[in-house]
């Protein structure tokens, strides 16, 4: 009896170091998936935003991923609602549609149909218009605006100024 | 240390010190196999064999596959295609077999619930198959990956984007399995290390158990009928070969399981050397772009059907539905409440639902191969709706059955 406690007492003992070991590898496991720093340092973007024309859709690329950048044309501008405008980002006085390019489905990137001003995703068959807003289903919601941060006529892609943060807390975007 | 002897030959050195004969009876020679089954029992065999080609073709690729974003796509299409010598050979088995493993996986499963085959005391034997069902799948979506084509890397875009679950927004687990915002060299390598190691590992460690759980229950025949194993193979050790009703695996019943296995290569090798391109889709020849979806993504074949689940409805229901049909079939010794081992003709009802489930789910499996457009888009949601309503009313059908 005394003998087997004994041997119950370094078993529970064992177990604890045990436990801490598999506990710890644990983290360094979860830790070693993360992005690696050199993913994360080249996550930033910095656009120069008065060299895009007007009502034609260019493609940027930040984090790997399609960025929807559209100049609004003044007949957009003066068409748009109120959730449309809450969507709008003004830089130098333009207004414009910044979008992370990626159906909010399941990620696919929407081809633009200019003659249409709309966005259709063909995976699903998931459609925007030109402010970004669902039109058709299955996209759970409009199209998601990347953090950004607006230095005079510049937008720094990645970094979070007080007009994404307004954006973030009004839930326009995630 | 045991007694050893002067060794009378090389065999019965070898039975000294590892007993060679013993584990002879053990994996053959006493393995009792019942006499009444037909050629769809030969499914495992054929799935081993077909594992063990896929095992070496994938040896042969992976001397001259480089896991990188830049090399990856000519690694395959130019390396390995082009350049050495046979290498075409060991893509096209390593690719039709891949597909055509789950073919046999089908065929398998569906034998298994015609039969009756996952009742009560051969509950082990549908878990650890459905375990491999789940692992080869995880191991041919991440094969998928590595070309590093078009279809590959918006494959593993959307398949991974399924793991921020909807509306519960879980982004980070989902640029944490990736390992970058997007799919890049770091998924890249941690699929090709998942494809090459860790999946392989589990698969042969779940072939191991589902070897091993057949061992107490035996396996399932043709009638449910419910062998004496015991009394029946000591009729066959005592002479009475024609009388008792199970024989050897080894070499008896083998030879059957062989003759089938040869049917299934020449099959086989039909496909690799004449029809290999059913299994290389053609937009995986254009090398990843990150900045275009192709027109239309859709998984290979046989992930079509789930995929169809998933497809029409709004983004959580979907989920949720997709969710279900992964994990249903692992419930099923359960949620057929029958105590009825015996075919599905001869059970009534179950026999229809049998049937309804097969229909069903090559009708998922057309639709989810075609664009989600008009009728397309209807037919696939009614299929998804019979999908779940047949589980869903599997228990109740199963209930009230006759005794047979």
């Amino acid at each position: 009896m005394h003998n087997s406690s004994r041997r119950g007492f370094m078993g529970k003992a064992f177990g604890a170091v045990a436990g801490v070991g598999a506990v710890g590898s644990l983290v360094a496991m979860k830790k070693s998936w993360d992005p690696l720093p050199s993913v994360k340092a080249a996550g930033f973007t910095t656009l120069d935003m008065t060299i895009y024309p007007e009502g034609e859709l260019i493609t940027e690329k930040w984090r790997g991923k399609p960025i929807f950048v559209l100049k609004k044309t003044a007949e957009m501008i003066a068409s748009q609602t109120e959730s449309q405008k809450a969507r709008s980002v003004t830089v130098g006085g333009s207004e414009f549609m910044i979008a992370i390019g990626l159906c909010t489905h399941l990620g696919c990137i929407p081809s633009y149909n200019p003659a249409e001003k709309s966005f259709l995703c063909a995976c699903h068959g998931g459609m925007f218009n030109w402010a970004g807003e669902v039109t058709k289903v299955p996209p759970p919601r409009a199209f998601d605006i990347p953090p950004f941060k607006i230095e005079g006529n510049n937008m720094i892609l990645g970094e979070v100024g007080p007009e994404y943060k307004a954006m973030k807390d009004s839930g326009i975007t995630l | 240390m045991a007694h050893f002897t002067k060794a009378t030959s090389v065999k019965d050195w070898l039975n000294q010190r590892l007993a060679i004969e013993k584990v002879e009876k053990v994996m053959a020679s006493e393995y009792w196999i019942p006499k009444n089954i037909n050629f769809l029992w030969a499914m495992g065999m054929i799935l081993a064999i077909t594992f063990a080609l896929l095992l070496v073709s994938g040896i042969f690729l992976l001397m001259y596959y480089q896991p990188h974003v830049d090399f990856a796509f000519d690694s395959v299409n130019y390396t390995i295609m082009r350049e050495v010598d046979f290498g075409w050979l060991w893509r096209h088995v390593h690719g039709v077999a891949a597909s055509v493993v789950f073919l046999v996986i089908y065929i398998h499963m569906f034998t298994g619930i015609y039969y009756g085959s996952y009742k009560k005391g051969r509950e082990m034997i549908w878990i650890s198959g459905m375990l491999l069902f789940v692992t080869f799948s995880a191991e041919a979506f991440s094969g998928y990956m590595l070309p590093w084509g078009q279809m590959s890397y918006w494959a593993g875009m959307v398949i991974t984007n399924i793991f921020s679950l909807g509306d519960l927004h879980l982004d980070g687990l989902v640029e944490w399995i990736r390992g970058d915002y997007v799919p890049a060299q770091a998924f890249l390598t941690r699929f090709f290390m998942l494809h090459v190691l860790l999946l392989p590992l589990a698969i042969m460690g779940l072939i191991g158990l589902h070897f091993a759980a057949l061992r107490i229950p035996h396996v399932n025949n043709q009638d449910g009928e419910e062998i004496d194993f015991e009394a029946e193979s000591k009729k066959y050790l005592d002479g009475d070969k024609a009388g008792s009703k199970v024989m050897r695996f080894g070499n008896d019943f083998l030879s059957k399981d062989m003759m089938v296995v040869g049917v299934f290569l020449i099959f086989f090798f039909y496909l690799v050397f004449y029809n290999y391109s059913f299994a290389l889709d053609p937009v995986n020849f254009d090398p990843a772009d990150m900045l275009k979806t192709p027109a239309h993504i859709y998984p290979e074949w046989y992930f079509l059907w789930s995929y169809e689940i998933l497809r029409p409805f709004s983004v959580n229901i979907g989920l949720i539905a997709f969710g279900f049909a992964q994990v249903i079939f692992v419930l099923l010794p359960w949620l057929d409440r029958s105590p009825n081992v015996a075919p599905a003709n001869r059970r009534g009802a179950f026999s229809i639902w049998f049937w309804l489930l097969l229909i069903d789910m090559i009708v998922l499996t057309a639709m989810g191969k075609l664009p989600p457009e008009g009728i397309f888009s209807t037919i696939g949601l009614v299929a998804a709706l019979g999908f779940i309503i047949l589980w869903v009313a599997l228990p109740f059908i199963t209930m009230n059955e006759k005794k047979v």
